[in-house]
């Protein structure tokens, strides 16, 4: 995407954000239409193939990715909300317009010849496009007092082969910034939250987690924020320090920042009730 | 819930008689140039796993370039790492250390050696989910995931808590054209017959 952003996007949630993160798909949603960005959803989408398919079967990840390629409107580009889906449909992307190899078996799978013009870009991209001293709700500092560390995890790591693709270094903190918040620099933004081995070994992923969260704590923090629902989850679910801070989605903290409107499922689905912070800053009634 | 039993951890390697096949093997397959790899340390210094590592990610690296081809295969390294690419993010030589253990791991699946098990049953029933569903369905991934390690009350606290906030939904979102999703799967299996 060169410059203004098409009014009008194709739309890929995936897994996480269609249901264990739903109050990040729906603040998503909502950021978007305060900024006159529609969402039509991939019809039909399917998973991503996920850590687990290139994990023990790379055809069948190849496969998984391209088959959501397949599907993307040739018209408009494609927006993806979850980092970890973001690499996978891109990594299949970028295979399919280096890779002769890689285009022929898309072509023999899919009756047509893969779409290489077709862009992929993350929510991210959005928010480096906008101007944000004109953007619609940005001018209030609607997180005026909020003392925020962002956490990217592992999504600004990428593949050798991805290096010269575009990333997004500080684009948390130059839009929170922007917004009024006090951001703070630490240790433990690119710490990644240890993904599956949350499930297979809790034993090995909580400690990891509850150091990230006592970095959050002696940082000062009010809140973090995450950029990845995978990311959201595992810090909620296996830090079990006494003190914990909530855990936002970007995408809900800058809805309620610019004044959109909050659901009532967004903030009730934390397992870390981000509520009784939101009343004592007044962001929330 | 598994430990390490072959806990190494930065002691010497002792070099058994050298097989070069499966090296080629995986450098064929994966792309991965892992010779160029000087042993500077900075993955390894990066990576947020090592405690559940017997070998260090450029240890691994060096079993490969020794040709240590049993050693490798056995490692709990290839298991334990998640690909969050911190380490290739990082790699002066830019060698996708993720990838080359996709490779390893798969070629460890393929002569039946599983250091691992409750890691290849969580990638199998996340596979498993998204065949019956065309996308993942969690609470099942969990629930069949549990019932394979018969680990039984092992994060039901977790799990309680996650339902009562609404975040396991107990039917799946599907995908509708699940006839292509299955064809895929069942394409695949063929062609893995094949190999």
């Amino acid at each position: 995407m060169n410059n203004a952003i098409p009014a009008t996007l194709s739309y890929f949630p995936g897994c996480s954000l269609a249901t264990t993160a739903r109050e990040n798909n729906s603040s998503l949603v909502a950021f978007c239409r305060t900024q006159g960005i529609e969402l039509i959803e991939l019809e039909d989408w399917s998973c991503c193939g996920s850590s687990s398919a290139h994990s023990i079967n790379r055809d069948m990840a190849c496969s998984l990715a391209e088959r959501n390629l397949s599907l993307a409107p040739p018209d408009r580009p494609l927006l993806v909300a979850c980092p970890s889906c973001m690499l996978r449909l891109s990594q299949a992307q970028l295979h399919l317009k280096t890779d002769a190899e890689a285009a022929g078996r898309y072509e023999r799978m899919w009756g047509k010849a893969p779409n290489r013009s077709l862009e992929i870009i993350h929510f991210f991209e959005l928010l480096e496009h906008m101007d944000l001293e004109r953007a619609a709700g940005f001018s209030g500092e609607g997180l005026r007092n909020m003392r925020i560390v962002p956490y990217y995890g592992c999504m600004l790591s990428r593949p050798p082969e991805m290096r010269r693709e575009k990333n997004y270094h500080g684009l948390m903190e130059k839009v929170l910034t922007s917004l009024g918040a006090d951001v703070v620099q630490w240790a433990y933004s690119n710490r990644c939250c240890g993904t599956f081995l949350s499930v297979v070994r809790p034993d090995v992923v909580t400690p990891m987690v509850n150091e990230i969260m006592d970095g959050a704590i002696s940082a000062g923090a009010d809140c973090m924020v995450t950029a990845c629902a995978m990311c959201h989850m595992n810090l909620e679910i296996r830090c079990n320090l006494q003190q914990k801070v909530p855990i936002f989605h970007f995408s809900e903290i800058l809805s309620l920042a610019v004044g959109a409107k909050v659901q009532n499922g967004w903030f009730s689905r934390h397992l870390i009730d981000p509520r009784p912070l939101l009343r004592k800053k007044q962001m929330i009634a | 819930m598994t430990t390490n039993p072959k806990k190494n951890n930065s002691g010497p390697i002792s070099v058994k008689n050298a097989d070069e096949r499966l090296p080629i093997k995986i450098s064929e397959k994966s792309g991965v140039i892992f010779n160029r790899c000087y042993h500077c340390r900075s993955c390894t210094n990066g990576c947020p796993f090592l405690k559940a590592m017997d070998y260090y990610p450029n240890e691994v690296i060096r079993l490969l370039q020794l040709g240590q081809t049993e050693e490798v295969l056995n490692c709990s390294t290839i298991w334990t790492c998640v690909g969050c690419n911190t380490c290739s993010y990082v790699c002066p030589m830019a060698i996708d250390i993720p990838a080359l253990m996709d490779s390893l791991r798969q070629s460890a699946i393929a002569e039946g050696i599983i250091s691992e098990p409750d890691v290849l049953n969580f990638h199998n029933e996340v596979l498993d989910s998204i065949e019956r569903h065309g996308r993942t369905h969690k609470l099942e991934i969990m629930l069949r995931y549990k019932v394979k390690t018969r680990d039984w009350f092992g994060d039901l606290d977790v799990g309680l808590k996650m339902m009562a906030k609404r975040k396991l939904d107990l039917s799946p979102s599907r995908v509708t054209d699940l006839k292509r999703i299955r064809r895929l799967f069942s394409q695949n299996r063929m062609e893995q017959r094949h190999e």
